[in-house]
């Protein structure tokens, strides 16, 4: 008989009732796992709600085109929304090359020693630094040392150091993800290092990069304490130089050099107001960048997307 | 050293007069290769020859005064258990232990007709590779398109000319015989291929710069048995135009495909035939273990 030599715990009855108990653990899991992050969704969800019942009012062609005002109903985002794109564009501009060229020397050519752990280690360490050190590192270096003033120049470096780490480590985690027999066949049939770099290593891992561009960026737009130490205004009437003008050759640096504001500020300082009219503005200019950086986050996710189903390994 | 190779230059009398009357390349050397006294002496000419050869991962001594001659265009099988070293040694041909830090190579690998050592420590293991293709045990191929795959190779040599790349590409996709599979298509991703014709199509970007040795390391061991059986054709073919090297697990695969067979074991080399002796009489007891199957 085969019953009479069988383990207790090996018998049918005994194996059902252990996995109808293992499989509770599956269950509950799910469920914690699914509680936790619908609040994360639903806190979100509530502020973004908020904020757009809040600034309803204010929401119009109007507030985009005006500049501040004293008067909460004539007010506008103008000068931030163009502070906070210029700013941007400075610091993907400097921020990305930098970031992709010291993943790749870091991934496909550094030599492992304690030199480059030791870098390594401080890339990851400096993603962890508050950002208001950054600004007081800025305003020292960029603002003083190299005389660039208040101005969306070293607004853009500012947010440039403080994305880099991001941007390094996305990079990496990117480039580690191409297969090394990729690399082998291209180093097979004679590629040099740079060569396998730019002809395989980096249009595979596009993707992968231009995600961590896109959140370095989405936490740059939302940084105020950097910018803040920097001195950036917080009340300002006017619009930096036009990057394109009428004369040859049609292309000027020199909005580089003006002073500016950006969204975050501005909603600081209309939230700071006493006036309660001004708070209206507020969750206006909130809801507007926290919309500016879901989309940011969503064209990221999208670009992951159209790149991993291009590339199937 | 295992065994002994009597290694015989055109400065030496009987091989030269040999050479000359057989082949119409006198570039190539014959090397005299191992006899018991039951056989004739038979000659083979080298491609390639390898002469004491040692590798080391930092202190760890891989490959052991290897000495061995890689037959012209025939099918040289490294045969013998995991862990014995074929891969590494196979590796050595095409430098690619360059990529990993801490490794060194003694010895010399002696490419003919122009005398340069492959493992020499001025010789750029870039221009080696150039000269010395290889397909890999899985099959990779870029995921670009069909052309893009097999034209790489040609770019790197600053081929632009559309024409010339696109007669090239034809040439080596009909060479691995997959042209007429994909001649529809060639601008299809690679990706899309079944795993044999991608194999197919690595043996078609390696063989589109027409290296003067082709490595093979376990080319089929991911593939099913009817891939596996169109490439083990294609190698009995490339034979005529290409040396080539094979690293393989399977025993039948080796007797099939391979005019000279090494067997190798724990880094050093035991044994080198013809794969017919191999296979039938095999001098030593321990490759007559391994082929019949009692250890490895």
């Amino acid at each position: 008989m085969r019953a009479a030599n069988i383990a207790s715990y090996n018998n049918a009855s005994a194996l059902r009732a252990g996995l109808s108990r293992r499989k509770m653990f599956d269950q509950i899991f799910v469920i914690v796992g699914l509680t936790v992050m619908l609040m994360c969704l639903i806190v979100l969800a509530i502020l973004f709600a908020d904020l757009v019942r809040d600034g309803a009012p204010r929401f119009g062609w109007d507030f985009f085109t005006n500049f501040a005002s004293r008067h909460a109903e004539r007010a506008g985002i103008l000068a931030a929304w163009v502070g906070t794109s210029l700013v941007m564009l400075v610091t993907a501009v400097c921020a990305v090359p930098v970031g992709v060229a010291a993943a790749i020397y870091l991934e496909e050519y550094a030599p492992k020693n304690w030199f480059t752990a030791i870098i390594e280690i401080n890339v990851t360490n400096l993603a962890g630094v508050p950002s208001i050190v950054y600004g007081l590192l800025a305003l020292g270096l960029f603002v003083y040392q190299f005389d660039l003033g208040q101005s969306i120049a070293a607004a853009g470096l500012t947010l440039a150091l403080l994305i880099l780490p991001i941007v390094i480590v996305a990079t990496r985690e990117a480039i580690r993800s191409v297969p090394n027999s990729i690399r082998e066949a291209a180093y097979g049939l004679g590629a040099t290092r740079w060569e396998v770099t730019k002809d395989h290593v980096l249009p595979y891992s596009t993707g992968g990069v231009l995600t961590g561009m896109i959140l370095g960026l989405s936490r740059a737009i939302g940084e105020t304490a950097p910018i803040i130490t920097i001195g950036a205004l917080s009340f300002i009437a006017f619009l930096p130089q036009s990057p394109i003008t009428s004369e040859f050759p049609f292309i000027s640096f020199k909005w580089l050099h003006d002073p500016f504001t950006v969204m975050p500020i501005q909603m600081f300082n209309w939230v700071s107001r006493p006036d309660q009219a001004f708070q209206a503005n507020a969750a206006a200019a909130g809801a507007i960048l926290l919309a500016m950086t879901l989309l940011m986050n969503g064209f990221a996710i999208w670009i992951r997307y159209r790149f991993r189903k291009k590339i199937n390994w | 050293m295992v065994m002994d190779l009597q290694m015989q230059n055109e400065a030496s009398g009987r091989a030269a007069v040999d050479s000359s009357k057989q082949e119409p390349k006198p570039a190539t050397p014959r090397i005299a290769i191992p006899v018991d006294d039951t056989r004739q002496v038979r000659a083979l000419s080298a491609k390639a020859v390898v002469d004491n050869l040692n590798f080391y991962y930092g202190q760890h001594r891989a490959l052991k005064d290897l000495t061995i001659p890689i037959a012209d265009k025939q099918v040289t099988a490294l045969i013998g258990p995991s862990g014995c070293g074929k891969s590494t040694f196979l590796r050595c041909f095409n430098r690619m232990h360059d990529l990993q830090p801490d490794t060194r190579y003694e010895g010399s690998i002696t490419l003919h007709p122009d005398n340069l050592n492959l493992v020499g420590a001025g010789v750029d293991p870039i221009e080696v590779r150039m000269r010395i293709g290889m397909v890999f045990q899985k099959p990779n191929p870029f995921p670009k398109s069909i052309f893009e795959n097999v034209a790489y190779g040609l770019r790197l040599r600053g081929v632009r000319n559309r024409v010339t790349l696109a007669e090239e590409v034809e040439k080596a996709l009909r060479g691995a015989a997959l042209w007429d599979e994909v001649k529809d298509r060639l601008q299809n991703s690679a990706l899309a291929l079944s795993g044999g014709q991608m194999q197919r199509l690595c043996i078609a970007r390696a063989l589109a710069t027409t290296p003067e040795i082709l490595l093979f390391d376990e080319p089929t061991s991911a593939l099913d048995p009817i891939a596996t059986a169109k490439i083990e054709e294609l190698i009995s073919i490339l034979r005529d135009q290409v040396t080539v090297l094979i690293v393989t697990h399977n025993m039948q695969q080796a007797a099939r495909v391979s005019d000279y067979t090494a067997f190798m074991y724990l880094g050093e080399l035991i044994e080198f035939d013809e794969t017919t002796k191999i296979f039938t009489n095999p001098s030593k007891k321990a490759t007559e273990d391994y082929i019949t199957g009692r250890y490895g």
